[in-house]
Protein backbone atom coordinates (compact mmCIF):
# COMPACT_ATOMS: atom_id res chain seq x y z
CA UNK A 1 0.00 0.00 0.00
CA UNK A 2 1.19 3.20 -0.52
CA UNK A 3 1.09 5.94 1.86
CA UNK A 4 1.86 9.94 2.79
CA UNK A 5 4.25 9.19 5.46
CA UNK A 6 7.71 10.85 6.26
CA UNK A 7 9.58 8.58 8.51
CA UNK A 8 7.23 5.57 9.77
CA UNK A 9 8.75 6.51 13.32
CA UNK A 10 7.27 9.94 12.88
CA UNK A 11 3.99 9.49 11.75
CA UNK A 12 2.39 10.70 14.89
CA UNK A 13 4.61 13.54 15.36
CA UNK A 14 3.68 14.51 11.53
CA UNK A 15 0.37 14.03 12.26
CA UNK A 16 -0.06 16.27 15.59
CA UNK A 17 1.83 18.63 13.64
CA UNK A 18 -0.29 18.96 10.89
CA UNK A 19 -3.48 18.71 12.98
CA UNK A 20 -2.64 21.78 15.13
CA UNK A 21 -1.47 24.19 12.23
CA UNK A 22 -5.10 23.22 10.40
CA UNK A 23 -6.84 24.02 13.40
CA UNK A 24 -5.13 26.68 15.30
CA UNK A 25 -8.90 28.35 15.87
CA UNK A 26 -9.68 25.49 18.13
CA UNK A 27 -6.57 23.73 19.59
CA UNK A 28 -3.22 24.56 21.15
CA UNK A 29 -0.45 22.26 21.18
CA UNK A 30 0.97 21.80 24.65
CA UNK A 31 4.53 22.09 25.78
CA UNK A 32 4.28 18.19 25.85
CA UNK A 33 4.16 17.78 22.08
CA UNK A 34 2.17 14.70 22.82
CA UNK A 35 -0.84 16.31 24.19
CA UNK A 36 -3.54 18.44 22.03
CA UNK A 37 -5.60 21.30 23.93
CA UNK A 38 -8.65 23.23 23.50
CA UNK A 39 -7.45 26.36 22.74
CA UNK A 40 -9.05 28.56 25.78
CA UNK A 41 -8.17 26.25 28.37
CA UNK A 42 -8.34 25.37 31.29
CA UNK A 43 -11.31 27.39 32.17
CA UNK A 44 -11.55 28.51 35.59
CA UNK A 45 -14.50 27.04 37.60
CA UNK A 46 -15.22 23.91 34.78
CA UNK A 47 -14.88 20.31 35.66
CA UNK A 48 -11.88 19.42 33.16
CA UNK A 49 -12.45 16.75 30.74
CA UNK A 50 -9.87 14.58 29.26
CA UNK A 51 -9.12 11.70 27.28
CA UNK A 52 -6.25 9.79 25.68
CA UNK A 53 -5.63 6.72 23.64
CA UNK A 54 -3.24 5.44 21.24
CA UNK A 55 -3.02 7.06 17.47
CA UNK A 56 -4.18 5.70 13.82
CA UNK A 57 -7.75 6.43 14.93
CA UNK A 58 -8.12 9.98 13.51
CA UNK A 59 -10.23 12.14 13.47
CA UNK A 60 -10.40 10.50 17.11
CA UNK A 61 -9.05 11.43 20.00
CA UNK A 62 -7.67 14.81 18.78
CA UNK A 63 -10.11 15.89 16.67
CA UNK A 64 -13.01 15.65 19.72
CA UNK A 65 -10.70 18.93 20.98
CA UNK A 66 -12.59 21.72 21.33
CA UNK A 67 -15.15 23.81 23.24
CA UNK A 68 -17.69 22.12 24.94
CA UNK A 69 -15.83 18.79 24.35
CA UNK A 70 -12.44 17.69 25.47
CA UNK A 71 -9.84 20.04 26.89
CA UNK A 72 -7.03 18.18 26.45
CA UNK A 73 -6.23 14.88 24.50
CA UNK A 74 -2.72 12.53 25.71
CA UNK A 75 -1.71 11.36 22.15
CA UNK A 76 -0.36 7.82 21.98
CA UNK A 77 1.79 6.01 19.36
CA UNK A 78 -0.01 4.27 16.31
CA UNK A 79 -2.38 1.96 18.56
CA UNK A 80 -0.60 2.63 21.71
CA UNK A 81 -1.52 4.17 24.62
CA UNK A 82 -0.20 7.35 25.54
CA UNK A 83 2.35 7.30 28.58
CA UNK A 84 1.16 8.24 32.20
CA UNK A 85 3.24 11.77 31.91
CA UNK A 86 1.31 12.70 28.98
CA UNK A 87 -2.13 11.54 30.43
CA UNK A 88 -0.82 13.49 33.42
CA UNK A 89 0.04 16.55 31.23
CA UNK A 90 -3.17 16.34 29.60
CA UNK A 91 -4.94 16.56 32.90
CA UNK A 92 -2.59 19.26 34.48
CA UNK A 93 -3.70 21.57 31.04
CA UNK A 94 -7.36 20.88 31.58
CA UNK A 95 -7.46 21.34 35.50
CA UNK A 96 -9.59 24.74 36.00
CA UNK A 97 -9.76 23.81 39.44
CA UNK A 98 -13.11 22.30 39.73
CA UNK A 99 -11.74 18.68 38.84
CA UNK A 100 -10.92 16.75 35.91
CA UNK A 101 -12.58 13.98 34.57
CA UNK A 102 -10.65 11.47 32.47
CA UNK A 103 -12.72 9.23 29.90
CA UNK A 104 -11.13 6.84 28.34
CA UNK A 105 -11.15 3.02 26.47
CA UNK A 106 -10.57 0.00 28.22
CA UNK A 107 -7.36 -1.35 27.05
CA UNK A 108 -5.08 -2.83 29.40
CA UNK A 109 -2.65 0.27 28.42
CA UNK A 110 -4.85 2.85 28.97
CA UNK A 111 -6.11 1.56 32.20
CA UNK A 112 -2.70 1.37 33.17
CA UNK A 113 -1.25 4.72 32.25
CA UNK A 114 -4.65 6.50 33.19
CA UNK A 115 -4.14 5.07 37.10
CA UNK A 116 -0.69 6.05 37.04
CA UNK A 117 -1.83 9.93 36.02
CA UNK A 118 -4.21 10.08 38.28
CA UNK A 119 -2.06 9.37 41.16
CA UNK A 120 0.07 12.28 39.75
CA UNK A 121 -2.37 14.44 39.92
CA UNK A 122 -3.90 13.98 42.77
CA UNK A 123 -0.33 14.53 43.65
CA UNK A 124 -0.55 17.87 42.43
CA UNK A 125 -3.71 18.60 44.29
CA UNK A 126 -6.18 17.77 41.41
CA UNK A 127 -9.63 15.72 42.21
CA UNK A 128 -9.91 13.52 39.42
CA UNK A 129 -12.68 11.28 38.26
CA UNK A 130 -12.56 8.58 35.79
CA UNK A 131 -15.12 6.63 33.38
CA UNK A 132 -13.74 3.52 31.45
CA UNK A 133 -15.59 3.00 28.45
CA UNK A 134 -16.96 -0.62 27.15
CA UNK A 135 -19.58 -0.55 24.50
CA UNK A 136 -18.02 -2.90 21.92
CA UNK A 137 -20.70 -5.80 22.38
CA UNK A 138 -18.68 -8.47 20.30
CA UNK A 139 -15.40 -8.22 22.92
CA UNK A 140 -17.02 -9.87 26.02
CA UNK A 141 -20.25 -11.54 26.55
CA UNK A 142 -23.01 -9.81 28.69
CA UNK A 143 -22.05 -11.60 32.06
CA UNK A 144 -18.04 -10.21 31.61
CA UNK A 145 -19.50 -6.36 30.22
CA UNK A 146 -16.46 -5.29 32.41
CA UNK A 147 -14.04 -6.65 30.03
CA UNK A 148 -15.42 -5.24 26.76
CA UNK A 149 -13.39 -2.63 24.49
CA UNK A 150 -13.99 1.19 24.28
CA UNK A 151 -14.94 1.60 20.98
CA UNK A 152 -16.77 4.17 19.04
CA UNK A 153 -19.47 4.94 21.63
CA UNK A 154 -16.54 6.89 23.71
CA UNK A 155 -17.52 9.87 21.25
CA UNK A 156 -20.90 9.42 22.80
CA UNK A 157 -18.92 9.27 26.05
CA UNK A 158 -17.41 12.78 25.33
CA UNK A 159 -19.97 14.85 24.27
CA UNK A 160 -21.92 13.94 27.55
CA UNK A 161 -18.96 14.29 29.67
CA UNK A 162 -18.03 17.53 27.79
CA UNK A 163 -21.88 19.08 27.80
CA UNK A 164 -22.33 18.33 31.34
CA UNK A 165 -19.30 19.80 31.99
CA UNK A 166 -20.60 23.22 29.91
CA UNK A 167 -22.99 23.41 32.37
CA UNK A 168 -21.13 23.88 35.18
CA UNK A 169 -21.61 20.97 37.09
CA UNK A 170 -19.95 19.01 39.66
CA UNK A 171 -16.90 16.62 39.05
CA UNK A 172 -19.19 14.00 40.33
CA UNK A 173 -21.94 15.45 37.87
CA UNK A 174 -19.63 15.33 35.11
CA UNK A 175 -18.60 11.52 35.76
CA UNK A 176 -22.03 10.46 36.22
CA UNK A 177 -23.27 11.91 33.16
CA UNK A 178 -20.48 10.06 31.02
CA UNK A 179 -20.87 6.97 32.86
CA UNK A 180 -24.42 6.73 31.76
CA UNK A 181 -24.12 7.70 28.35
CA UNK A 182 -21.17 5.04 28.22
CA UNK A 183 -23.67 2.80 29.88
CA UNK A 184 -26.40 3.46 27.27
CA UNK A 185 -23.97 3.07 24.12
CA UNK A 186 -23.66 -0.39 22.41
CA UNK A 187 -21.22 -0.82 19.23
CA UNK A 188 -20.06 -3.03 16.77
CA UNK A 189 -17.36 -2.99 14.03
CA UNK A 190 -17.84 -5.67 10.92
CA UNK A 191 -14.29 -5.97 9.26
CA UNK A 192 -13.70 -6.58 5.57
CA UNK A 193 -9.94 -5.67 5.32
CA UNK A 194 -6.94 -5.23 7.49
CA UNK A 195 -4.44 -2.13 8.52
CA UNK A 196 -1.11 -2.31 8.41
CA UNK A 197 0.95 -0.01 11.11
CA UNK A 198 3.78 1.51 9.04
CA UNK A 199 6.75 0.95 11.37
CA UNK A 200 5.54 -2.79 10.78
CA UNK A 201 5.19 -2.81 7.03
CA UNK A 202 2.53 -5.57 6.81
CA UNK A 203 -0.94 -5.87 8.06
CA UNK A 204 -0.61 -7.82 11.34
CA UNK A 205 -4.02 -9.60 10.93
CA UNK A 206 -5.66 -11.13 7.39
CA UNK A 207 -9.34 -10.78 5.87
CA UNK A 208 -9.64 -13.35 3.19
CA UNK A 209 -11.14 -12.02 -0.26
CA UNK A 210 -14.77 -13.30 0.17
CA UNK A 211 -14.97 -12.91 3.53
CA UNK A 212 -15.48 -10.90 6.90
CA UNK A 213 -14.35 -10.42 10.31
CA UNK A 214 -18.04 -9.50 12.13
CA UNK A 215 -17.44 -7.70 15.47
CA UNK A 216 -13.77 -6.67 14.51
CA UNK A 217 -12.16 -4.42 17.25
CA UNK A 218 -10.22 -1.00 16.63
CA UNK A 219 -7.18 -3.17 16.31
CA UNK A 220 -8.09 -5.65 14.39
CA UNK A 221 -8.59 -7.43 17.64
CA UNK A 222 -10.97 -10.89 16.20
CA UNK A 223 -14.31 -10.73 15.92
CA UNK A 224 -16.92 -13.13 16.98
CA UNK A 225 -17.06 -14.86 13.81
CA UNK A 226 -15.59 -15.07 10.36
CA UNK A 227 -17.95 -15.63 7.78
CA UNK A 228 -18.85 -15.17 3.67
CA UNK A 229 -19.20 -11.30 2.89
CA UNK A 230 -22.83 -10.63 2.56
CA UNK A 231 -24.82 -7.38 1.04
CA UNK A 232 -24.76 -4.52 2.63
CA UNK A 233 -28.92 -4.96 3.93
CA UNK A 234 -27.82 -8.30 5.45
CA UNK A 235 -24.46 -6.91 7.10
CA UNK A 236 -26.41 -3.75 8.30
CA UNK A 237 -29.44 -6.20 9.62
CA UNK A 238 -26.97 -8.03 11.51
CA UNK A 239 -25.17 -5.08 13.08
CA UNK A 240 -28.19 -3.77 14.36
CA UNK A 241 -29.53 -7.30 15.92
CA UNK A 242 -25.89 -7.80 17.52
CA UNK A 243 -26.44 -4.53 18.98
CA UNK A 244 -29.61 -4.04 19.99
CA UNK A 245 -30.53 -8.11 21.25
CA UNK A 246 -27.13 -6.69 23.69
CA UNK A 247 -28.96 -3.72 24.28
CA UNK A 248 -33.07 -4.69 25.27
CA UNK A 249 -34.32 -1.36 25.03
CA UNK A 250 -37.87 -1.09 25.56
CA UNK A 251 -40.35 0.01 22.66
CA UNK A 252 -40.63 3.90 22.30
CA UNK A 253 -37.10 4.72 23.50
CA UNK A 254 -35.10 7.39 21.65
CA UNK A 255 -31.37 6.82 20.38
CA UNK A 256 -28.79 8.33 18.90
CA UNK A 257 -26.66 6.71 16.07
CA UNK A 258 -23.36 6.74 14.95
CA UNK A 259 -21.93 4.42 11.70
CA UNK A 260 -18.37 5.76 11.39
CA UNK A 261 -15.96 4.03 8.64
CA UNK A 262 -12.65 2.40 10.02
CA UNK A 263 -10.86 4.35 7.31
CA UNK A 264 -10.55 3.07 3.68
CA UNK A 265 -14.51 2.74 3.10
CA UNK A 266 -15.83 5.19 1.02
CA UNK A 267 -18.72 7.32 2.32
CA UNK A 268 -21.02 6.12 0.21
CA UNK A 269 -20.81 2.60 1.82
CA UNK A 270 -21.76 3.56 4.96
CA UNK A 271 -25.13 5.40 3.87
CA UNK A 272 -26.03 2.10 2.33
CA UNK A 273 -25.60 0.41 5.57
CA UNK A 274 -27.38 3.15 6.97
CA UNK A 275 -30.56 2.83 4.74
CA UNK A 276 -31.05 -1.28 6.29
CA UNK A 277 -29.72 0.63 9.62
CA UNK A 278 -32.45 2.67 9.63
CA UNK A 279 -35.64 1.06 9.12
CA UNK A 280 -34.62 -2.04 11.11
CA UNK A 281 -34.11 0.10 14.38
CA UNK A 282 -37.10 1.30 13.53
CA UNK A 283 -38.69 -1.38 13.06
CA UNK A 284 -37.96 -2.53 16.45
CA UNK A 285 -40.19 0.33 18.39
CA UNK A 286 -36.95 2.64 18.52
CA UNK A 287 -36.97 6.64 18.12
CA UNK A 288 -34.20 7.76 16.25
CA UNK A 289 -33.17 11.29 17.51
CA UNK A 290 -30.18 11.67 15.52
CA UNK A 291 -27.94 9.79 13.10
CA UNK A 292 -24.24 10.81 12.60
CA UNK A 293 -22.29 9.22 9.40
CA UNK A 294 -18.65 9.18 8.71
CA UNK A 295 -15.11 8.78 9.35
CA UNK A 296 -15.73 9.43 13.04
CA UNK A 297 -13.44 6.83 14.44
CA UNK A 298 -11.09 5.06 12.14
CA UNK A 299 -8.54 2.42 12.26
CA UNK A 300 -5.72 3.26 9.97
CA UNK A 301 -7.07 1.86 6.60
CA UNK A 302 -8.57 -0.65 8.01
CA UNK A 303 -12.07 -1.31 5.08
CA UNK A 304 -15.14 -1.56 7.73
CA UNK A 305 -17.64 -0.25 9.59
CA UNK A 306 -18.88 0.24 13.36
CA UNK A 307 -22.39 1.32 14.53
CA UNK A 308 -23.09 2.87 17.69
CA UNK A 309 -26.64 2.93 19.39
CA UNK A 310 -27.22 5.43 22.39
CA UNK A 311 -30.33 5.25 24.24
CA UNK A 312 -31.28 8.73 25.36
CA UNK A 313 -33.51 9.73 28.37
CA UNK A 314 -34.15 13.24 28.74
CA UNK A 315 -30.79 14.55 30.26
CA UNK A 316 -28.79 12.91 27.35
CA UNK A 317 -30.96 14.40 24.94
CA UNK A 318 -30.69 17.82 26.60
CA UNK A 319 -26.75 17.45 26.62
CA UNK A 320 -26.90 16.49 22.89
CA UNK A 321 -28.26 19.62 21.79
CA UNK A 322 -25.29 21.32 23.25
CA UNK A 323 -23.18 22.89 20.69
CA UNK A 324 -19.66 22.14 20.08
CA UNK A 325 -16.73 23.12 18.73
CA UNK A 326 -14.29 20.94 17.53
CA UNK A 327 -13.13 19.62 14.25
CA UNK A 328 -15.44 16.92 14.45
CA UNK A 329 -18.62 18.56 15.77
CA UNK A 330 -21.13 16.66 16.79
CA UNK B 1 30.39 -14.34 49.90
CA UNK B 2 30.10 -13.10 45.86
CA UNK B 3 29.36 -9.64 45.16
CA UNK B 4 29.40 -7.47 42.28
CA UNK B 5 30.00 -4.13 42.16
CA UNK B 6 26.86 -0.86 41.30
CA UNK B 7 29.42 2.03 40.55
CA UNK B 8 31.11 -0.02 37.63
CA UNK B 9 27.84 -2.17 36.54
CA UNK B 10 25.81 0.57 34.50
CA UNK B 11 27.50 -1.06 31.42
CA UNK B 12 25.05 -4.32 31.50
CA UNK B 13 21.95 -1.60 30.86
CA UNK B 14 23.81 -0.53 27.75
CA UNK B 15 24.73 -4.51 26.67
CA UNK B 16 20.83 -4.94 27.31
CA UNK B 17 19.62 -1.84 25.52
CA UNK B 18 21.50 -3.54 22.66
CA UNK B 19 19.93 -7.13 22.84
CA UNK B 20 16.70 -5.33 22.74
CA UNK B 21 17.42 -3.23 19.50
CA UNK B 22 18.76 -6.07 18.31
CA UNK B 23 15.80 -7.70 18.61
CA UNK B 24 13.14 -5.60 17.63
CA UNK B 25 12.02 -7.05 14.65
CA UNK B 26 11.71 -10.53 16.39
CA UNK B 27 9.51 -8.90 19.02
CA UNK B 28 7.56 -7.70 16.47
CA UNK B 29 6.51 -10.52 14.39
CA UNK B 30 6.15 -12.31 17.81
CA UNK B 31 3.61 -9.59 18.91
CA UNK B 32 2.22 -9.17 15.17
CA UNK B 33 0.85 -13.41 15.77
CA UNK B 34 -1.97 -12.44 18.74
CA UNK B 35 -1.08 -8.60 19.12
CA UNK B 36 -0.45 -5.57 17.24
CA UNK B 37 3.04 -6.13 16.39
CA UNK B 38 4.64 -3.17 17.51
CA UNK B 39 6.41 -4.81 20.69
CA UNK B 40 9.77 -4.50 19.28
CA UNK B 41 9.43 -1.02 17.42
CA UNK B 42 8.20 0.67 21.23
CA UNK B 43 11.10 -1.87 23.25
CA UNK B 44 13.56 -0.26 20.72
CA UNK B 45 12.54 2.77 20.83
CA UNK B 46 12.37 3.18 24.86
CA UNK B 47 15.91 0.80 25.50
CA UNK B 48 17.52 2.50 22.22
CA UNK B 49 16.78 6.13 24.21
CA UNK B 50 18.42 5.20 26.98
CA UNK B 51 20.97 4.00 25.77
CA UNK B 52 21.38 7.61 23.88
CA UNK B 53 21.38 9.11 27.12
CA UNK B 54 23.69 6.93 29.08
CA UNK B 55 26.55 6.77 26.73
CA UNK B 56 29.63 7.67 27.63
CA UNK B 57 28.13 8.44 31.37
CA UNK B 58 30.19 5.84 33.31
CA UNK B 59 27.06 5.82 35.60
CA UNK B 60 26.14 3.32 38.37
CA UNK B 61 23.83 0.01 37.58
CA UNK B 62 21.77 2.29 39.91
CA UNK B 63 21.74 4.96 38.17
CA UNK B 64 21.94 3.92 34.61
CA UNK B 65 18.39 1.34 35.27
CA UNK B 66 16.86 4.43 37.18
CA UNK B 67 17.28 6.15 33.40
CA UNK B 68 16.06 3.38 32.06
CA UNK B 69 12.83 3.08 34.33
CA UNK B 70 12.48 6.86 34.00
CA UNK B 71 12.95 6.96 29.48
CA UNK B 72 10.77 3.68 29.58
CA UNK B 73 7.81 5.14 31.80
CA UNK B 74 7.48 9.07 30.15
CA UNK B 75 8.24 8.41 26.74
CA UNK B 76 7.15 4.74 26.26
CA UNK B 77 3.44 4.33 26.25
CA UNK B 78 1.65 1.18 25.71
CA UNK B 79 1.20 -1.11 28.78
CA UNK B 80 5.11 -2.14 28.42
CA UNK B 81 6.04 1.26 29.10
CA UNK B 82 4.41 1.61 32.55
CA UNK B 83 5.40 -2.19 33.53
CA UNK B 84 9.27 -2.02 32.42
CA UNK B 85 9.17 1.49 33.40
CA UNK B 86 7.99 0.52 36.99
CA UNK B 87 10.15 -2.65 37.28
CA UNK B 88 13.62 -1.00 36.62
CA UNK B 89 12.58 2.29 38.73
CA UNK B 90 11.98 -0.03 41.66
CA UNK B 91 15.07 -2.30 40.75
CA UNK B 92 17.15 1.25 40.89
CA UNK B 93 15.37 2.24 43.71
CA UNK B 94 16.27 -1.01 45.70
CA UNK B 95 19.73 -0.99 45.09
CA UNK B 96 20.45 2.44 45.18
CA UNK B 97 22.69 2.76 48.56
CA UNK B 98 23.64 -0.48 48.01
CA UNK B 99 27.81 -0.81 47.16
CA UNK B 100 28.52 -4.17 46.49
CA UNK B 101 25.53 -6.25 45.72
CA UNK B 102 24.98 -9.61 47.02
CA UNK B 103 22.46 -12.29 46.55
CA UNK B 104 20.37 -10.30 49.29
CA UNK B 105 20.19 -7.58 47.74
CA UNK B 106 19.49 -9.00 44.39
CA UNK B 107 16.56 -10.55 45.55
CA UNK B 108 15.30 -7.56 47.15
CA UNK B 109 15.82 -5.95 43.88
CA UNK B 110 14.02 -8.76 42.01
CA UNK B 111 11.02 -9.00 44.55
CA UNK B 112 10.74 -5.07 44.47
CA UNK B 113 10.63 -5.03 40.69
CA UNK B 114 7.67 -8.09 40.92
CA UNK B 115 5.54 -6.21 43.26
CA UNK B 116 6.06 -2.64 41.38
CA UNK B 117 4.32 -4.57 37.72
CA UNK B 118 1.90 -5.96 40.00
CA UNK B 119 0.75 -3.10 41.46
CA UNK B 120 -0.09 -1.36 38.38
CA UNK B 121 -0.92 -5.01 36.19
CA UNK B 122 -3.56 -7.25 37.15
CA UNK B 123 -2.24 -10.10 35.59
CA UNK B 124 -1.34 -13.28 37.38
CA UNK B 125 1.17 -16.21 36.46
CA UNK B 126 -0.89 -18.36 33.51
CA UNK B 127 -2.40 -15.23 31.89
CA UNK B 128 0.53 -15.42 29.19
CA UNK B 129 2.88 -12.27 30.19
CA UNK B 130 5.81 -11.35 30.97
CA UNK B 131 5.09 -12.79 34.79
CA UNK B 132 5.38 -15.84 33.27
CA UNK B 133 8.84 -15.50 32.73
CA UNK B 134 9.39 -13.13 35.48
CA UNK B 135 7.65 -15.00 38.74
CA UNK B 136 9.56 -18.33 38.17
CA UNK B 137 12.63 -16.87 37.65
CA UNK B 138 12.84 -15.27 41.10
CA UNK B 139 11.41 -18.03 42.56
CA UNK B 140 14.44 -20.40 41.13
CA UNK B 141 16.65 -17.93 42.45
CA UNK B 142 15.68 -17.50 45.52
CA UNK B 143 15.19 -21.44 45.72
CA UNK B 144 18.98 -22.19 45.18
CA UNK B 145 20.28 -19.58 47.49
CA UNK B 146 18.03 -20.46 49.96
CA UNK B 147 19.51 -24.18 49.30
CA UNK B 148 22.80 -22.91 49.72
CA UNK B 149 23.96 -22.44 45.92
CA UNK B 150 26.28 -19.35 45.33
CA UNK B 151 25.06 -15.88 43.99
CA UNK B 152 27.01 -17.49 40.47
CA UNK B 153 24.51 -20.74 40.47
CA UNK B 154 21.39 -18.92 41.65
CA UNK B 155 22.33 -16.59 38.29
CA UNK B 156 22.24 -19.83 36.38
CA UNK B 157 18.77 -20.96 37.80
CA UNK B 158 17.59 -17.50 37.12
CA UNK B 159 18.07 -17.45 33.29
CA UNK B 160 17.26 -21.16 32.49
CA UNK B 161 13.80 -20.58 34.37
CA UNK B 162 12.90 -17.75 32.76
CA UNK B 163 13.54 -19.38 29.52
CA UNK B 164 11.29 -21.95 30.54
CA UNK B 165 8.85 -19.72 31.49
CA UNK B 166 9.18 -17.62 28.05
CA UNK B 167 8.69 -20.91 26.14
CA UNK B 168 5.61 -21.88 28.87
CA UNK B 169 3.70 -19.50 27.36
CA UNK B 170 3.37 -21.20 23.67
CA UNK B 171 1.16 -23.58 25.79
CA UNK B 172 -0.93 -20.77 27.49
CA UNK B 173 -4.23 -18.77 26.41
CA UNK B 174 -3.96 -15.22 26.70
CA UNK B 175 -6.13 -14.20 29.95
CA UNK B 176 -5.11 -10.03 29.76
CA UNK B 177 -4.35 -7.49 27.49
CA UNK B 178 -4.76 -7.45 23.74
CA UNK B 179 -4.09 -11.22 23.11
CA UNK B 180 -6.81 -12.03 25.41
CA UNK B 181 -9.26 -11.16 22.64
CA UNK B 182 -8.28 -14.07 20.78
CA UNK B 183 -9.06 -16.61 23.33
CA UNK B 184 -7.72 -20.08 22.06
CA UNK B 185 -6.31 -18.63 19.12
CA UNK B 186 -3.59 -17.17 21.18
CA UNK B 187 -2.40 -21.04 21.70
CA UNK B 188 0.99 -21.96 19.78
CA UNK B 189 2.32 -18.68 19.88
CA UNK B 190 5.17 -17.13 22.62
CA UNK B 191 4.05 -14.09 24.65
CA UNK B 192 6.29 -11.04 23.33
CA UNK B 193 5.95 -9.55 26.62
CA UNK B 194 7.60 -12.81 28.13
CA UNK B 195 9.56 -13.01 25.98
CA UNK B 196 11.52 -9.75 25.78
CA UNK B 197 11.50 -10.20 29.90
CA UNK B 198 13.52 -13.26 29.37
CA UNK B 199 16.10 -11.50 27.53
CA UNK B 200 16.11 -8.49 30.11
CA UNK B 201 16.40 -10.75 32.95
CA UNK B 202 19.21 -13.25 31.09
CA UNK B 203 21.15 -10.03 29.96
CA UNK B 204 21.02 -8.80 33.71
CA UNK B 205 22.09 -11.54 35.52
CA UNK B 206 24.73 -12.57 33.01
CA UNK B 207 26.25 -8.97 33.24
CA UNK B 208 26.52 -9.72 37.11
CA UNK B 209 27.86 -12.75 36.98
CA UNK B 210 30.44 -11.57 34.85
CA UNK B 211 31.67 -9.15 37.21
CA UNK B 212 31.36 -11.33 40.43
CA UNK B 213 34.07 -11.18 42.87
Amino acid sequence: MQRFINDPDLVVEDTVKGFVKAHSDIVRLAENPRVVVAKDAPFAGKVGVVTGGGSGHEPAFIGYTGKNMLDAVAVGELFSSPTAKSFHDAIREANGGKGVVVLYGNYAGDNMNVKMAAKLAAKDGIEIATVVANDDVCSAPPEEREKRRGVAGEIFMWKMGGAKAATGASLEEVRATAQKAIDNCRSIGVGLGPCTLPAVGHPNFQIEPGTMEVGIGHHGEPGVRVEKLKTAEEVARDMVKIVLDDHNLPEGTEVAVLVSGLGATPLNELYILNDTIESEISARGLKIVKTWIGNYFTSLEMVGATLTVMALDDELKTLLEVETRCTMAL
Amino acid sequence: MQTFDNASSGAIVLSMAERIVENRAYLSEIDGKIGDGDHGVNMAKGFGMAAERLKGKDASLAVSLDTLGTVLMTEIGGSMGPLYGVMFTEFAETIESVEKIDAAAYSKMLHAGLAGIQSIGSAKVGDKTLLDTFVPAVEAFDTATAGGKSFDEALVALVAAAEAGRDSTINLVAKIGRASRLGERSLGVLDAGATSCAIILKELSDGARARLA
